[in-house]
């Protein structure tokens, strides 16, 4: 406990301050108002400016709170974190939203191939794309309707790679993946779910 | 959900993209937002305090005064603010509540004035935050206790208790003198007769005069007969006591285990032991001892002295600190008598005989009494006995402050764990209800939103209407999002609350019919048959359903200010088990009385409009909509005892229990 005071203590000397809001309202796709209600929200839970790991994983479980939503609160943790220094400043935060919310369809699956590749190294593994279909399936919990089998997540993992594999290799590119999922309707309807969120 | 928390939400939606790709399923619609406003502020004018907050913020609980149109009635035209004639000081911690999600109750506050302003404002006590519950509480029960004391010496004084039997006002007479004129005569002819028959045992023994012979008697013998009758009239006293307050107590097996009616017991024993046993001479002298017991009687005095009480239950507070000074004493005193007997061996004529004969030495000596009755005489012994006499002070002097000032400590902690542990049990029971209620609420609003798609097969708009003013935005984009969950990995939420486990087969059944239906509807193509999928699948459930339902009300309307408001709630559920007449009359009855849980009479027309109006079912237009990827899974229908035409609205007798869909 005696880190976690001191970690706490830094963090409230590094009070970050975001950058200027026309700045950020050029760089990302959202207007000045649209800003002002997202720092808002920001700044009520993480006073200090930036959000760690600790804070992230809290927040995030309190929308799910019959399952562990810890493992996946990690990856998606690391997929906002661009500059990987361990925290989410708003800019970061801003940024991510932009691209998921605003952005093109080749932005976002971009953001979703990112988010899988763990290692960020340009290629989806059987093994990275099973640690993150644990981590969805975690978050729903043990009270389940079917009961969730053992072989669940790697069966749902054979058939994305069956899906987006098209060469049969083992790994899925960037490439493989974007095309795969532009043929897929479904996956095109749904990443214009979320258009009004804000 | 935290009201902070809540303005993550978008973050949370916009994050699901990641699981669009990994998604079999079509995603369900969002949540669209009607009639978005831009966010504004308004005012509050409270007594002349102006507060300023954006609308959104207000309504983020909308099931308060605050959050609801409730507070239009206090719109002020002229002045374009909301003016409330109340307390600025308690409207600032409500205010707080709204930004912050938690409630604090300030110390300097009156807890019932604090109270009427929750009441007020539309706000259960219970979702107070932890750092300031405690103090709530405690400061509720004084005044609960407060208001009991005033309430019951208000009774007394107006003796209006018509409605207790004699046994129980009996009992009372007992248990609380000054409640009528006759228990305070007998509280006080008790007492008498106590003193009475102490100081009679205490006088026996004294000698009074002699008798010829010079031989000094005692007054219990020397007026034998006149000490009898007393003893005698004593004993009848106590007897009648002892047996009246047998009749009357409550619980007659506890009253006899009760210290009290030992105490009773061993005082009146002796005598009739007593007289049973006069003639035979060898027991006599145990009689005589038997006699010793009577002085028992002055415990009898507790019943009349409240500090006779408190020191009693303070001993047996305190019975393990005496006992460790009990050990530590003896372990001293034996070391010393061991000590002493062998200095004091060599010496001639020493009184020490044996260490059971030093313990006498010892103890006198280590608590300063000093008889001088044996002393030694041996320097060894002198050097010992002075050594013993001093840490004596030590061994006595030290541990009593320290036992004092422990037990006083210990007291007050205990009861503090005690406050603590009840309160920590309530304080997990409210965790798991909040999270339980979320959880709730979000299957509760899938199964309404699935009752409303069917509405508007049907087309009936009044229900309609009741539907979509249940959930406020923020809950439906939340619930949309878990639906969203369930569509990627092809699961779906069950609520997980050991209460309901009782009849935990059943809601795994209910469960079934409703999730299966997603999951058909979801993972497979039009191809599915409906009708022969669900009859099979769907036995009937009447009872089983209505149970289900019922019950799970009970849990939702029990969850303060959580994610549903509680009165809607109970229309939605309402609508929700839209019962039709089958065979089954009277489960309805039942059913339907265990829904309305606080009966609103209101709520019941709409029961039997609803009752009236719609039968969701519709089998064939399935295959219709599966292609929109919008699953909706034409609802309910379980239970088919009868015919299911196409979707009217039916009066007909011919009605299907469709409950919860």
């Amino acid at each position: 406990s005696a880190d976690t005071v001191e970690d706490e203590m830094e963090m409230a000397t590094v009070r970050h301050r975001p950058e200027a809001l026309e700045l950020l309202e050029a760089q990302s796709k959202f207007t000045k108002k649209e800003l002002q209600i997202l720092y808002r929200g920001f700044k009520n839970e993480c006073p200090s400016g930036v959000v760690n790991e600790e804070t992230f994983k809290e927040i995030y479980s309190q929308f799910f709170p019959q399952g562990d939503s810890t493992t996946y609160a990690h990856f998606l943790f690391n997929a906002f974190d661009t500059d990987h220094n361990g925290s989410v400043s708003f800019e970061d935060f801003v940024m991510g939203l932009s691209i998921l919310l605003r952005g093109t369809v080749q932005e976002k699956l971009n953001w979703a191939f990112n988010l899988y590749d763990i290692n960020k190294d340009g290629y989806i593994t059987k093994e990275e794309m099973l640690d993150i279909m644990k981590a969805i399936y975690d978050m729903m919990g043990k009270c389940t309707y079917p009961v969730l089998k053992e072989d669940a997540p790697r069966q749902h993992v054979e058939t994305f790679f069956q899906k987006m594999d098209k060469n049969k290799d083992g790994v899925v590119t960037i490439d493989e993946f974007i095309e795969s999922c532009q043929k897929d309707e479904n996956i095109m309807r749904s990443m214009q779910l979320f258009e009004n969120v804000i | 959900m935290a009201a902070g928390v809540a303005a993550w939400l978008p973050f949370a939606r916009a994050a699901a993209i990641g699981w669009m790709p990994v998604a079999n399923c079509p995603m369900p619609l969002a949540p669209t937002e009607k009639n978005k406003r831009q966010d504004e502020l308004i005012i509050l004018n409270v007594s002349g305090r102006r507060f300023q907050t954006w609308r959104t913020t207000l309504e983020r609980y909308p099931d308060t005064l605050l959050g609801s149109t409730e507070k239009e009635f206090f719109f002020n035209e002229d002045t374009k603010e909301y003016f409330f004639d109340r307390d600025p000081e308690v409207f600032r911690c409500i205010l707080n509540f709204y930004r912050t999600g938690k409630l604090h109750y300030p110390r300097y506050e009156c807890i019932s004035a604090y109270d009427e302003e929750l009441a007020f404002y539309g706000i259960l006590p219970e979702i107070i935050g932890d750092c300031c519950y405690e103090e709530y509480k405690d400061r509720k029960r004084e005044n609960a206790e407060r208001l009991m004391d005033d309430n019951d010496s208000e009774n007394n004084q107006e003796g209006s208790m018509p409605s207790l039997s004699f046994r129980q006002t009996m009992w009372r007479a007992f248990e609380n003198p000054h409640t009528s004129t006759l228990a305070l005569v007998f509280y006080y002819v008790t007492g008498f007769f106590i003193a009475v028959s102490v100081i009679t045992n205490v006088v026996e023994t004294v000698p009074c005069g002699t008798v010829p012979g010079n031989k000094e008697l005692p007054c219990g013998e020397r007026y034998a007969v006149a000490f009898f009758c007393l003893d005698t009239a004593c004993v009848m006293i106590f007897t009648v006591e002892y047996l009246l307050r047998l009749f009357a107590a409550p619980s007659r097996y506890r009253f006899i285990r009760s210290v009290m009616s030992i105490i009773d017991v061993v005082a009146i024993m002796p005598y009739y032991i007593g007289l049973v046993m006069t003639n035979n001479e060898d027991v006599s002298g145990a009689f005589v001892t038997l006699r010793v017991f009577r002085v028992f009687r002055i415990f009898k005095f507790s019943r009349h002295s409240q500090g006779l009480r408190i020191l009693g239950y303070t001993l047996k507070s305190c019975a393990s600190e005496l006992g460790f000074l009990l050990f530590s004493l003896t372990m001293a005193i034996i070391i010393f008598a061991t000590v002493m007997f062998y200095a004091e061996k060599g010496s001639s004529a020493s009184k020490f005989t044996s260490i059971p004969a030093s313990f006498w030495y010892t103890i006198v000596t280590m608590t300063t009494l000093g008889y001088g009755d044996m002393v030694p005489k041996t320097i060894a012994g002198k050097i010992f006995g002075s050594i013993c006499s001093l840490s004596g002070v030590l061994v006595i002097a030290l541990p009593v402050p320290v036992i004092v000032s422990n037990f006083s400590r210990i007291y007050h902690q205990n009861q503090r764990a005690d406050k603590r542990r009840a309160q920590k049990k309530a304080r997990l029971a409210r965790i798991r209800v909040a999270k339980t209620g979320s959880s709730n609420a979000y299957l509760h609003s899938k199964r309404n939103g699935l009752l409303n798609e069917a509405l508007e097969l049907t087309g009936s708009t009044e229900e309609e209407q009741h539907m979509t003013k249940g959930t406020s935005l923020i809950e439906s984009q939340h619930h949309h999002l878990l639906h969203c969950l369930e569509k990627t990995t092809g699961l779906s939420y069950l609520v997980d609350d050991p209460l309901l486990s009782v009849r935990a087969s059943t809601i795994k059944n209910h469960e079934f019919i409703d999730e299966q239906m997603f999951e058909q509807n979801c993972m497979e193509s039009s191809m599915q048959n409906y009708p022969s999928s669900r009859s099979p699948s769907l036995s009937s459930h009447h009872g089983l359903t209505t149970s289900c339902c019922s019950r799970r009300n009970k849990k939702t309307t029990h969850l303060p200010n959580s994610s549903v408001p509680a009165t809607r709630l109970r229309s939605m559920q309402e609508l929700s088990t839209i019962h039709i007449q089958c065979s089954e009359q009277p489960s309805l009855t039942t059913s339907r009385s265990s829904l309305n849980m606080k009966s609103d009479d209101g709520l019941r027309p709409n029961c039997k409009a609803a009752q009236i109006t719609t039968a969701i079912i519709s089998i064939p237009t399935p295959p219709a909509l599966t292609p929109e990827g919008e699953s909706r899974p034409t609802p309910g229908s379980p239970g088919h005892s009868t015919n299911i035409p196409t979707t009217t609205t039916t009066t007909t007798a011919n009605i299907v229990k469709v409950s919860a869909l």
